[in-house]
């Protein structure tokens, strides 16, 4: 086997091997290490599984309500562990996917653990126990991130649980506590309590998905309200007690504290940077808070070191680290007019019910910043798809520079609004004002056409609300 | 089946011209062969023929319209078995829609600045786009929001260059510019538009001539510019900006070519032979003794011509044009000049083919007839010399240390030196003052 390579990437998630094969189509040759499974977490334990367990809710959910629509399906029924077999299988199949996109680009898979050994040298340790040296011009880190965890908050796998062990329940437990409502709880709550468990989430800002737009945040915790979930918002855990099958927990609001028990926690309080263990010590690389310090094509302080993904820090999304790595990789391979990522405009999404997705600056965001903006708005309920759909409820909400038109940022909340917001994101990317979205002829009936209708109301001249 | 009666291409470089007028109406019968219409564009009047038999259904395009693209729909020809329903399918068959909105798309915003082109209506609608400003370069690529932005702080997109994909301007383009400074679009204020216009203006870029009036409160007369006046400006302002010119003059004798003339004239009425056309066969003869004169400049290379096609300038009312007598170095006396006087009377007409004003590998400009003693003119791009030639007429010279009189004619060469040196230069001057001086020499 070949150990010389000249691209090396450490860490095979969305980032890492997207970063792989674009290298091999610039006719590099490139190797990567996984020490566990290719796609990471994303594939394994994030995205992916969850959504089809969302999925599972979703149709749960539209079971549940047949009759609205004319249908009778008599008492809707689940089995949780058939749940999570479809949600492994999902898994599995995209793993292989990338297997075999892997080969098919002639990118050299590693199974094993690699630590950075300074001067273009990586020591790796197979997972059958062999060690070697490999060697490159360019040694890409992609090591991603795992779960933050909390001093009295530490999960145990059994009481206390992080995205692995909710991923995978073997029980449907009938209370649960959230701890955090950014998008990994959130997702986790919404399907924990579409199939029956009381599910109460604490989070310690004042409103839940705290980096979405505030009015959406409301909109959201209306709606989580109304579907029975217990909202908990500027709380903090101050105490856990795990008893052989449950959990105490001690909650504080404004200096009062109260208790209360529950089957099991889930502690989604972020995420922090897989530093540890890769040989970053033998090298110049410099860390802040968890992560490794790069410039805006993933350059460390160490030559030919590079780090991209969420272990190169925030926002940690998949498709942040699956563009990182081809800006980074491009540059590697000298492709001309590769222009840094823009992280303005990368956009967030959320997949509980119902969907949240936002793309650039929020309206609390705009106005710090000095600018003078416009704000549209259109409802669900003013869009004949969405009624058709049985879907009314939700926002879409876009947001002007008063002066120029420039597009700052777009926020929505309602059904199918993760596949919607690309449309925006395309045209904060090729820098359209409202005279182009105003012109752009949306297909009818669709839930598009409210993208449009926001942007019109922006400027008051919205039709159909 | 009715007939398209589309706007025809005069050359294959033509994209619009103007139709200047029609000689049928609605409802006249025309025979194939028929004059329908004239067609003028930067150089020529054509006319347009019927190729069918049948009667005008509708014309379109009214006569006078400016910038009708070529292949446009400008009338219908109804044959004979068509009724009104053939007509009104072929009109609502879609063919018919790009004829009307052509020339209002290529007009300039304001109809007293004719000049104003796409790029400007596009980004600069401050009254700066009064100013005539010619951008050969083609469209402009910017984000949207770039050319508002760009509107709203005055800056002129041709000025600043594009980071985005494949040099589109974008955002940060123009906040770089604004934090610089740089890319500010001509002030729309008088007194400072000569200071402010910028270098990259590739015509007309000094003070504007109509603001200063403006200003001034002087009166004047606007007329607006003709696509030929329009093309002169743009081909001489490009030539004397980018080709190195320099100047060779010499002090002809033409006592004996003078004399061969009225021998020549007196044998025959069927010509008339000028001295000018004397100037065009010496032309092409000492071109055929050094050939290095006879080439043009490309980036690819020098081409040199085998043939001396040589363009004579002609004044007409409309402006200069340049109709070449072809493979002129082939040609008798006699034959050059029945055809510069076919060709001439045609240019004054405006009734030159393309093929006879458009090639032409060295150029002739005669102002002897005004007097002119002598004058340097400007090259005609892609040529690479002209021949600039003065009057014709008695000077002191000095013969064998005694003072003489002679007729003396000084002519003068501009030459592109990315093609032609000082020294080819001044052998190609000798070469053509040795033959126009010894006009027998031409029989040889």
């Amino acid at each position: 086997m070949s150990t010389s390579f000249d691209v090396l990437v450490l860490g095979a998630g969305p980032g890492g091997y997207v970063t792989a094969i674009r290298s091999a189509q610039l006719g590099l040759k490139t190797a990567i290490v996984e020490r566990e499974h290719l796609g990471g977490i994303c594939l394994n334990w994030g995205c992916i599984p969850t959504k089809a367990l969302l999925r599972s809710a979703e149709v749960y959910r539209n079971m549940e309500h047949a009759e609205s629509y004319g249908l009778s399906a008599g008492k809707p029924g689940f089995d949780l562990q058939k749940i999570v077999e479809r949600s492994k299988g999902v898994s599995k199949q995209l793993v292989g996917g990338i297997g075999m996109l892997l080969k098919k680009n002639k990118v050299t898979v590693l199974e094993g653990e690699g630590q950075l050994a300074g001067g273009g040298k990586l020591s790796f340790k197979g997972n059958d126990g062999k060690a070697e040296t490999l060697t490159a011009k360019h040694i890409i880190v992609a090591t991603g991130a795992r779960a933050r965890t909390l001093p009295g908050l530490e999960p145990d796998g059994k009481l206390v649980w992080t995205y692995r062990e909710a991923l995978r329940p073997d029980v449907m437990p009938k209370s649960l506590l959230v701890v955090g409502s950014g998008a990994i709880g959130i997702e986790f709550a919404s399907f924990y309590a579409t199939f029956g468990a009381d599910v109460t989430v604490v989070e310690v800002m004042d409103r839940v998905l705290p980096v979405e737009d505030a009015e959406i945040s409301k909109l959201a915790e209306k709606s989580f309200r109304k579907q029975g979930l217990n909202i908990r918002t500027g709380t903090k855990v101050a105490k856990l007690d795990r008893h052989d099958n449950s959990v105490t927990v001690t909650l504080e609001k404004n200096g009062k504290t109260e208790t209360v028990t529950v089957d099991r926690v889930i502690s989604a309080v972020g995420v922090v940077g897989n530093i540890e263990n890769i040989g970053l010590e033998k090298t110049k690389v410099k860390t802040d808070r968890g992560c490794i310090v790069a410039d805006e094509f993933s350059r460390t302080d160490e030559p030919g070191v590079y780090a991209i993904g969420d272990v190169a820090g925030p926002p940690m999304l998949a498709h942040k680290a699956e563009h990182e790595g081809v800006i980074c990789v491009e540059k590697i391979a000298g492709v001309e007019g590769v222009h840094p990522l823009n992280k303005a405009q990368i956009p967030g999404c959320t997949y509980c019910h119902p969907q949240v997705a936002s793309i650039g600056m929020t309206e609390d965001r705009a106005r710090e910043a000095g600018r003078d903006v416009r704000i549209g708005r259109f409802p669900f309920v003013g869009n004949g798809k969405a009624i058709a759909l049985g879907e009314p409820e939700g926002l879409i909400k876009t947001i002007f520079d008063t002066k120029t038109g420039e597009l700052l940022g777009a926020h929505m909340i309602g059904a199918e609004v993760t596949e919607l917001i690309q449309g925006f994101i395309v045209a904060m990317g090729l820098e359209t004002t409202e005279e182009e979205l105003m012109h752009t002829v949306f297909p009818h009936p669709t839930l598009s056409e409210m993208m449009h209708e926001s942007v019109l109301d922006a400027y008051g001249r919205a039709i159909h609300f | 089946m009715a007939e398209k009666i589309l706007m025809p291409a005069l050359s294959p470089t033509m994209t619009e011209g103007t139709l200047a007028r029609w000689l049928v109406k609605e409802g006249d019968a025309v025979q194939s062969g028929d004059v329908l219409a004239e067609i003028e564009t930067d150089k020529a009047t054509m006319e347009v023929e019927a190729v069918d038999e049948g009667v005008i259904a509708k014309i379109l395009v009214e006569g006078g319209t400016e910038n009708v693209a070529v292949n446009s729909l400008i009338a219908v020809l109804r044959e004979e078995d068509d009724d009104d329903a053939a007509v009104e399918a072929l009109l609502s068959s879609g063919d018919a829609a790009p004829a009307a909105p052509a020339p209002a798309v290529q007009e300039a915003p304001a109809p007293a600045a004719p000049v104003a082109n796409e790029d400007q209506a596009a980004s600069a609608p401050s009254p700066a786009s009064a100013a005539p400003v010619a951008n050969a370069g083609g469209r402009i690529f910017a984000s949207p929001l770039a050319r508002r932005m760009a509107s709203q702080e005055g800056l002129d997109l041709a000025q600043l260059s594009g980071s985005g994909p494949k040099g589109r301007i974008v955002k940060s383009d123009i906040e770089d510019a604004l934090a610089k400074g740089v890319g500010k679009a001509a002030s729309a204020a008088p007194a400072s538009a000569p200071s402010a216009a910028p270098a990259t203006r590739s015509v007309a870029a000094g003070p504007n001539a109509r603001e200063m009036a403006d200003m001034l409160g002087m009166s004047y007369r606007l007329e607006p510019l003709s696509s030929m006046r329009r093309v002169i400006a743009n081909r001489l302002s490009e030539s004397k900006q980018t080709v190195p010119h320099f100047y060779l003059s010499v002090d002809c004798e033409i006592d004996n070519l003078l004399k061969v003339r009225k021998e020549l004239n007196a044998a025959s009425d069927d010509f008339k032979i000028s001295v000018n056309d004397f100037v065009i066969k010496a032309v092409a003869h000492a071109l055929k003794k050094v050939p290095a004169a006879n080439a043009s400049y490309s980036e690819e290379g020098i081409l040199f011509y085998d043939h001396a096609d040589v363009s004579v300038a002609v004044a007409t009312p409309t402006g200069l044009i340049t109709p070449i007598v072809k493979a002129a170095e082939t040609k008798g006396l006699a034959t050059i000049s029945s055809e510069v006087k076919d060709l001439a009377g045609r240019a004054r007409d405006g009734k030159l083919k393309p093929e006879e004003y458009q090639g032409g590998t060295f150029s002739v400009s005669n102002l002897g007839m005004y007097g002119i003693r002598e004058f340097s003119a400007i090259i005609n791009p892609p040529q690479a010399c002209i021949l600039a030639v003065g009057a014709g007429e008695q000077r002191a010279v000095v013969k064998d240390g005694e003072l003489a009189v002679a007729t003396v004619m000084t002519c003068t060469l501009s030459v592109d030196h990315r093609v032609v040196d000082g020294a080819v230069g001044a052998e190609y001057m000798a070469a053509f003052k040795a033959v126009i001086e010894n006009p027998l020499s031409l029989m040889l």
